[in-house]
């Protein structure tokens, strides 16, 4: 059994290593397919493989018919180097969207560097993913806005349009997003004038919050800030509204889902989050998109999934402009994007490779987002 | 004084569920030395068994808490026949690798699409949630609810162990299975009888879970059931009262850690209280010396 | 000079492994994707042999050996990138510190935790390894280069070809020479019956510790050849499920037995990446699913392990 197992692995090692043929083009992609958050991993899957059906419905790009090829990272660092090495020396992909989580993008993107693959992801947010111990790792980019941004952004919405003076932050400690959001947050209103009389953190399995909230309540804040996701706030938010928190609950786009108001129920309304684009949004790109979501998979798209969506299509923009399959070029297309039009709005690339958008605040009235104000950054 | 009062009912309510699990615990160790590790996915069957039944089909409470029990008593005695009996006599270790298996297969099984999905589903309450004032300390239903049923069932099964045929069967193959059998006890019989036992203890904290805490997952279990195996050791394995104890203190610890310590190194401190208890009392809080012999 | 050519004959074929190895990788022969798998198969062997002396040889049920793993990585990685730059000398240096930090960790925990038995150290090794990940996840709070949960980035890949296999053919040769000395015996006897080595005169705790802290070692030397490797550490990396992945291939292999750890070590990393290569697209989900039935199907296959005491050659004592 041993004998047939080596040359089983052995006959795979050759086979994968085959040249695309001149009219194809591979793209990989790198998500968390199994493991704790297989659900965004599987949004982003979703929009990952609409985005390519269309391209190569439409005669794919720069003549090229795309070749996607998924792996799973389970969310974590050791498996998601490997799967970025298969894509690239196994594979031989030319571009690479993913991966999903800040903590999975950094070594994909030390990755992309070295085997200079252009690679996009379209939502992890650590700064540290395209530009790390003061150097630019120029193959690596992002659709999404960076911890600093959105911190900034709701600490100045909550001081300068809320008139809010004590805020209490709650976020989880082994989470980057939630950690790094926090901390840009908790300067941002503190420099602002206002005052943090809560900062506590909770770790990524709880789900009883009672210590913490009581601690809250009695600290007397006005605003509660809950940088995390929805499925986390949603717990959060209901357990503060029973336990009587009166103060104005906000946060950040990872609030984005149907699924916060299923969990929070009436806790959440009247709270505010950043975000990359309104549902209430008329154009026409976020209807088609979201009906084009609902009809394939049969759930309304959620954030990531949507984030994904524009950032595949950036990347095959890209591929368009730079007009062949050399990841050199690819990369050169990627970094002089203007002006591109996604269902999460307007962005175009900055010089670290993060992607200048503006945000909007929405509000969680009747149960469904409603539209605040732009935030340009 | 209110506000550490409060935190106590706090920590009661996240403890109490721990014991349900914990229960399941100490009743396997106690009967076959085994730690079944897949036992926090037990629990997380009976919470979305829970969430079916109230999503799917509208059922009333008490009809739920015995869907869950039926459903996770068969799941656990499924398991044990196919994957721990055939290991009974070989080295401790490999029945716990294989659990270790179980545990990891039902978490990514359940996870696909095709059976409960990989989404936080949101766990729909059957009732609103009210809550009173005594003195400033606000107490709710569901933890009235929690702390009832748990009672119920803690006396339950003391009645079962202590008061029954069952029982004393139970007890004599944890003691020494080779004589209970000789005695005439089936002895496959009864250990099947003790998971099933174990886990319906389970299924019914995985629905109450469902209530308090309404978010299901597939890896929800992972931590609980890391907890309450903890809190389990900690009483004292194989003791029922001590499980119970345990969970209870690990609750407690849990929460007033959070408050008056530090939130963010609360499972650092919380192990570390535990470490230091298991010095003093190198075999848990109410366990038994065993004597070895050579 | 008969004690000396014992190591040169051992090392011997490593040398020749890592020399072949490297310059295929160079060579482009072999592509980079499957040497890494390699290495990293290299490094987890160190690491399970590691266990295998604490659990496997000493009878000690440590849950916590991804936490050693964790501070040998952090250390190593640490003191390379404040004051290695790209120096070699150094980056032994740092391994070496980084095993030594472990050990010295180990010699603490293991001063209060190894009086407990089985089942209770398990659970304290268990707890101090969620202790450990509470401190790696906020690291950052006191010393900022090790960036806590948003991962600590900017080390040098050191680690190659050459070295991943020679530390693992030096750890063979050492996990080798302590099994088969009196040293060694001691710890099988503890392992059999602790009360019997007792009573024949064996400082039982002194030797419990010199297995724990020897085999945590291994872990640290190994943590920090991984953190050189993947040049990024996160503290997810160094959890309790770690600790249960290297406990399964111990298990697996054959408790007590240095081949099976070598073989399983190889087989586990190898078929995890197998089966991301075999698998067609659309069941990539399944491979988290068919791993742990095909680790329960082994169990009940072969409970003793897939080798139960026969070793390679290569590894056997002498007759005696």
């Amino acid at each position: 059994m041993k004998r047939t197992a080596i040359a089983a692995v052995l006959a795979l090692l050759l086979a994968g290593c085959k040249a695309p043929s001149a009219k194809e083009i591979k793209i990989g992609l790198i998500t968390p397919l199994t493991g704790d958050v297989k659900t965004y991993g599987e949004s982003v899957r979703n929009s990952f493989e609409i985005a390519v059906d269309e391209a190569n419905k439409a005669g794919g790009v720069a003549g090229m018919k795309i070749v996607p090829v998924v792996v799973d990272d389970k969310n974590d660092p050791t498996e998601a180097s490997n799967a970025a090495n298969l894509l690239i020396h196994q594979q031989k992909v030319r571009a690479i969207v993913g991966s999903v989580t800040s903590k999975t993008a950094i070594p994909v993107s030390d990755l992309a560097q070295s085997g200079k693959i252009p690679a996009i992801t379209p939502t992890a947010t650590n700064p540290k993913v395209t530009v790390a111990d003061g150097k630019r790792k120029d193959f690596m980019f992002r659709s999404c806005f960076i911890d600093p941004f959105q911190g900034k952004v709701m600490a100045k919405f909550a001081r300068e349009t809320l008139f809010k003076e004590k805020a209490a932050v709650l976020y989880d400690a082994s989470n980057d997003y939630s950690k790094g959001i926090a901390e840009y947050f908790g300067d941002a209103f503190k420099l602002m004038g206002g005052k943090v009389v809560a900062y506590e953190s909770y770790g990524k399995d709880d789900v009883d919050f009672s210590a913490l909230l009581t601690k809250v309540k009695a600290s007397g804040a006005d605003v509660l800030f809950l940088p995390d996701y929805y499925n986390k706030v949603g717990l959060i938010a209901r357990q503060a509204g029973e336990k009587g928190i009166k103060a104005t609950l906000i946060g950040p786009d990872g609030w984005d889902s149907p699924d916060l108001v299923k969990v929070a129920g009436e806790a959440v309304e009247g709270g505010y989050f950043s975000n990359h684009y309104s549902p209430d949004d008329t154009r026409p790109e976020v209807v088609a998109w979201v009906k084009k979501y609902k009809e394939k998979f049969g759930q309304t798209p959620d954030a990531l999934g949507t984030l994904a969506y524009d950032g595949t299509n950036l990347m095959l923009e890209a591929i368009r402009k730079a007009n062949s399959d050399d990841p050199v070029k690819i990369r050169e297309a990627l970094a002089s994007i203007k002006g591109f039009k996604g269902v999460t709005g307007e962005s175009a690339m900055d010089d670290n490779g993060n992607a200048i958008k503006s945000a909007v605040i929405l509000q969680i009235v009747g149960g469904k987002q409603k539209f605040v104000k732009v935030v340009n950054p | 004084m209110e506000v550490f009062l409060q935190q106590v009912v706090n920590g009661l309510q996240i403890g109490f569920v721990y014991a349900l699990i914990a229960l399941g615990y100490t009743m396997v160790y106690g009967i076959v030395r085994l730690i079944n590790f897949a036992h926090g996915d037990v629990f997380m069957v009976g919470a979305f068994i829970g969430l079916y039944a109230i999503e799917r089909c509208n059922l009333p409470l008490p009809v739920i808490f015995l869907l869950a029990v039926f459903g996770c008593a068969l799941l656990a005695v499924a398991m044990e026949r196919v994957a721990y009996r055939p290991l009974r006599g070989a080295p401790k270790i490999a029945s716990l690798i294989t659990a270790i298996g179980v545990s990891l297969f039902l978490e990514y099984f359940t996870a696909l699409r095709q059976v409960f999905g990989p989404n936080f589903y949101s766990f729909p309450r059957p009732f609103a949630v009210s809550s009173w004032e005594v003195r400033n300390i606000s107490l709710t239903n569901i933890q009235a609810i929690i702390f009832f049923v748990t009672i119920f069932c803690l006396g339950l099964l003391q009645f079962i162990v202590h008061r029954t045929r069952l029982g004393r069967a139970m007890r004599a193959v944890s003691y020494d299975h080779v004589t209970a059998g000789l005695m005439g006890v089936n002895v496959d019989l009864v250990i099947s009888l003790t998971f099933g036992l174990g886990a319906a203890l389970a299924g019914v904290g995985g629905v109450l879970y469902g209530i308090a805490y309404p978010q299901v997952n597939t890896f929800m279990g992972v931590m609980p059931g890391l907890k309450a195996f903890t809190a389990a050791v900690l009483g004292g394995i194989g003791s029922i009262p001590g499980a119970v104890l345990g969970a209870l203190i690990m609750g407690q610890s849990e929460t007033l850690t959070s408050a008056y310590l530090s939130s963010t190194y609360r499972d650092g401190i919380a192990f570390l209280i535990l470490i230091l208890v298991l010095l003093l009392r190198p075999t848990g809080i109410l366990g038994t010396s065993r004597t070895e012999k050579v | 000079m008969k004690a000396l050519l014992q190591p040169a004959r051992f090392l011997a074929p490593f040398a020749v492994a890592a020399a072949s190895g490297t310059f295929l990788a160079a060579a482009g022969a072999v592509n980079p994707y499957w040497i890494q798998i390699f290495q990293l198969a290299c490094i987890t062997a160190v690491s399970a042999l590691g266990l295998n002396v604490i659990y496997g040889f000493t009878g000690l049920f440590s849950l916590g050996h991804a936490a050693f793993y964790g501070i040998g990585a952090y250390t190593a990685a640490f003191l390379m990138k404040s004051y290695g730059g790209d120096s070699q000398l150094f980056f032994l240096a740092s391994l070496l510190a980084g095993g030594a930090g472990a050990a010295l960790v180990a010699w603490l925990v293991g001063l209060p935790a190894l009086r407990l038995t089985s089942d209770y150290l398990g659970i304290a090794t268990l707890g101090f390894g969620i202790i450990m990940k509470v401190l790696f996840d906020n690291a950052d709070s006191f010393l900022p280069q090790l960036g806590g949960a948003r991962g600590m980035t900017g080390i040098a890949k050191m680690t190659g070809f050459a070295w991943a296999v020679m530390f693992l053919g030096v750890s063979l040769l050492a996990v080798r020479n302590l099994i088969h000395s009196s040293y060694g015996r001691a710890l099988l006897s503890i392992r059999e019956d602790e009360v019997a080595a007792g009573s024949m005169g064996i400082d039982t705790f002194r030797y419990k510790m010199a297995g724990f802290v020897i085999g945590c070692s291994f872990a640290g030397l190994a943590g920090g050849l991984y953190a050189h490797l993947y040049v990024f550490l996160h503290p997810s990396n160094f959890d309790f499920f770690k600790s249960v992945d290297v406990l399964i291939i111990v298990v697996l292999g054959g408790l007590g037995n240095m081949s099976g750890t070598l073989i399983a070590s190889f087989g586990w990393i190898f078929l995890l990446e197998g089966l991301r290569v075999i698998l067609p697209p659309g069941y990539i989900e399944l491979r988290w699913v068919l791993i742990p039935v095909l680790l329960i199907v082994t169990m009940l296959q072969r409970p003793q392990g897939l080798f139960g005491i026969r070793e390679f050659p290569l590894l056997r004592g002498d007759p005696e």
